[in-house]
């Protein structure tokens, strides 16, 4: 139930690793990381969900704002390796229409 | 009067017992033999609705409790979500619930943003009552192609 982030600088690209479960009680320190991360002018900011087992709206909360974010500073938010799980919930709310979002390798095992 | 168990759960309304709610959610409904599909949807309604009373507690109190209620049927899962922290009859709170009407002041469950529009979507039936603080009642049924309610393994064949 809990949740680590880590930040990793590649020249113009920022990648977050995020391992745990997103919910009320996480989601601010994720997005204490990931928005400081938006503000930056032209940058990619790739959030790797590899890890995330469970994600509820508080994430999608936070996802939201750093979208908002991104368009500001002409930055540019992906979220890549999706758990079905996780990507589903993008799904249902048709925030992956608006999201730029790499799922992970589909049909492997569950 | 049908048969069901009843357990109930009462935390704090403070968002890190969002978890062990979650937690409960998870171990009833493996024991209910609901999919895996199925509980992680219940796993993700129960959580929004934990955070919305804890969202809807955090405005009126300091502190306050969450009262959660699970009644497990032959053939369903009834979840009650109360944020104003007393103890509930089941019967006594279903019969003071009606449909869901948008002109409700619910501005409270709204600001999760996504959170009652989730629930509703993974859950078969969701009926809220704010009359007395907020309750929200929801009912999942467990899918018939599950086989054995009393099977603690995972089964490797369809």
């Amino acid at each position: 139930m809990n949740l680590t982030v880590n930040v990793v600088e590649e020249n113009e690209k920022s990648i977050l690793n995020v391992v745990g479960e997103i919910d009320a009680y996480t989601a601010p320190k994720l997005k204490e990381t990931l928005l400081p991360l938006t503000r930056a002018e032209g940058k990619i900011i790739e959030v790797n969900l590899e890890n995330v087992n469970y994600m509820d709206s508080t994430g999608l909360g936070v996802f939201i704002s750093a979208l908002k974010s991104t368009k500001e500073s002409n930055s540019k938010l992906m979220l890549v390796n999706l758990q079905e799980r996780v990507l589903r919930i993008f799904e249902i709310t048709g925030l992956d229409e608006i999201m730029d979002i790499k799922a992970a390798i589909r049909g492997g095992n569950e | 009067m049908e048969r069901f168990d009843f357990v109930e759960v009462k935390v704090p309304a403070k968002a890190e017992y969002v978890g062990v709610v979650r937690l409960t959610m998870s171990g009833i409904a493996n024991r209910m033999g609901f999919s895996y599909e199925d509980i992680e949807d219940l796993k993700v309604a129960v959580s929004e609705a934990i955070t919305n009373a804890v969202n809807h507690a955090y405005h009126e109190t300091e502190q306050g409790e969450i009262t959660v209620g699970f009644g497990l049927y032959a053939d369903r899962i009834e979840i009650m979500i109360a944020d104003h922290g007393g103890s509930f009859n089941l019967i006594e709170v279903k019969n003071g619930i009606g449909p869901y009407k948008s002109n409700e002041p619910i501005e409270t469950l709204r600001e999760g943003g996504f959170g009652l529009f989730l629930i509703e979507a993974l859950m078969d039936d969701v009926k809220i009552n704010n009359s007395h603080g907020v309750i929200v009642l929801m009912t999942k049924y467990v899918s018939e192609k599950e086989v054995d309610v009393d099977d603690d393994q995972v089964s490797t064949t369809q």
